[in-house]
């Protein structure tokens, strides 16, 4: 049995005829073709569909979209603005900091909620933050040095009156 | 791809609503808190519900009320992340801020509730396995099968209690109120469990868990450690709740309870008697620790070999007495173990 909804993903207010038992993972890949949340484990064990609601990373493998409505949905695709990439996207780039690139979505948005929540956090700060993201090529270090290039930066710009 | 299969959903706004859902749909229908456990077992259908009964919009079963002078009171939809972080548990109900802090990953704390985690179903390597592969295998008796493929001449399921808080609550004579059509009842944790890894809870399957109630704090200090292989993720394969009330540096009252080493929690009483009247010396806690190893009969069906996980109970209770006595870790660093 399908259900209309109404789902505000990136800024956006989507309505949706769904089957309700598709995840949000599934409705936001194959309904709303935002196919930059990835698929990993679909149980809750690797962190790869990782999005934002109302600011918070949830698994979207395991949320249920009838459960979100009225909530603010953020996927990897809603991070940049316009043309200008999101600090955390750009140190990624610089350092290389994805490898395969499949985990990274869902890191960049751990990360983000991360950086809103504690501007700048130590090096422990990030790694207990990004402890339930799985990286498959094993590239943490650059992961962690990125995160930490980008909290630098935001909050010198902050600092400065810029962008943050 | 793992989809979900095919149910009906019913989300409630009350406890009332909940309880007519259930009352009114029976066996067909499943309550869902966080759905962090409930989802993964839905997609590999060890679960099949016909309806869904959402406890997500129930307002009323978020947070946490009391304080430690009166006792504390939280609402079973309080995910777990609000519960590692709280100052009140944190300073007064440690073990319990511990457990909650230390279940799975970080994302899944901030999606995964107290109540969920209390209700949380057993676990097996022969279950906790895709549809293909338990019928590849031969199913089970957990689900779709006759057989328990642990222990095949035996005529019960040996799943494994896999709550983190649990144990934790148990130590701290924390109790459950559950609400159904009749009415509401509160009972202890040592009530709320059965060692049978199928029939696990004694709740009845029309009531409903809202609260867990831990009684005031009065001298009472505690702690849990975990074992398992990710330090970053993973339900327990063996989990050590401790608690005395302290009289000074003696020892008025004590308990003990081991996770993950049967289908219930259980409850180490003679080492925890051992301690009452004591102070927590070196040679006391060696004793209690090996009377604590007693009851953990852990089975060879989750991570890691049953014969080490009955030998680490001994440590891990050694290692939570001395955190509760204020003596300095010995042995490994106790990172192994967060």
């Amino acid at each position: 049995m399908k259900t209309r909804l109404s789902l505000c993903v990136n800024g956006e207010t989507h309505d949706v005829l769904v089957p309700v038992h598709k995840t949000l993972l599934e409705v936001l890949r194959e309904d709303l073709d935002l196919t930059g949340t990835k698929h990993g484990c679909e149980l809750g064990e690797c962190g790869t569909c990782t999005v934002l609601v109302d600011g918070v990373p949830v698994l979207s493998c395991l949320a249920l979209p009838a459960e979100l409505e009225g909530t603010e949905i953020v996927t990897v695709e809603g991070m940049a603005r316009g043309g200008e990439l999101h600090p955390l996207q750009q140190a990624f780039a610089e350092l290389g900091a994805a490898q395969c690139g499949y985990c990274t979505p869902g890191v960049l948005l751990t990360a983000q909620a991360l950086l809103a929540e504690t501007p700048v956090p130590t090096r422990e700060q990030i790694r207990e933050a990004l402890a339930g993201n799985l990286c498959r090529c094993t590239g943490y270090t650059k992961i962690l040095d990125a995160v930490e290039l980008a909290a630098l930066r935001t909050s010198a710009a902050g600092a400065a009156g810029g962008r943050s | 791809m793992l989809r979900l299969p095919p149910f009906e959903y019913l989300p409630a706004r009350t406890v009332a609503d909940a309880v007519k859902y259930v009352a009114d749909r029976g066996a067909d229908a499943m309550l869902v808190a966080g759905g962090t456990d409930l989802y993964p077992n839905m997609k590999r259908r060890q679960f099949e519900p016909k309806a869904l009964i959402g406890l997500r919009g129930i307002r009323e079963l978020r947070g946490v009320r009391g304080d430690a002078r009166t006792g504390v009171t939280i609402g079973a939809m309080t995910v777990l992340s609000d519960l590692a972080d709280h100052p009140t548990l944190l300073d007064h109900y440690a073990g319990v801020a511990t457990a909650a802090g230390l279940v799975s990953s970080p994302q899944l704390r901030r999606m995964g509730t107290i109540g969920g985690n209390v209700c949380v179903d057993t676990r097996c390597n022969y279950y906790n396995q895709t549809y293909s592969w338990r019928k590849a295998i031969g199913f089970c008796m957990k689900k779709d099968g006759d057989t328990c493929l642990v222990a095949p001449g035996s005529p019960r399921c040996w799943a494994v209690s896999s709550s983190d808080t649990a144990p934790a609550l148990w130590s701290l004579g924390a109790r459950v109120r559950l609400v159904g059509p009749a009415g509401e009842r509160t009972i202890r944790f040592s009530t709320l469990y059965r060692d049978d890894g199928i029939d696990y809870l004694a709740k009845q399957p029309d009531e409903i868990l809202t609260d867990i109630l831990l009684p005031p704090a009065d001298g009472w200090r505690s702690a849990y450690l975990k074992l398992r292989r990710r330090g970053s993720f993973d339900f327990p394969v063996l989990g050590v709740a401790v608690a005395a009330r302290m009289d000074g540096d003696v020892v008025r009252e004590a308990r003990i309870v081991l996770g993950a080493v049967a289908s219930t929690p259980r409850e180490a009483d003679r080492a925890a008697a051992a301690l009452v009247g004591e102070r927590v010396t070196p040679e006391v806690i060696t004793r209690v620790a090996d009377l604590a190893a007693g009851p953990s009969k852990p089975l060879d069906n989750t991570d890691f070999t049953h014969p080490y996980r009955k030998k680490v109970t001994r440590v891990f209770v050694a290692r939570a007495l001395r955190k509760i006595a204020g003596l300095p870790e010995s042995g490994a660093s106790t990172a192994e173990i967060g």
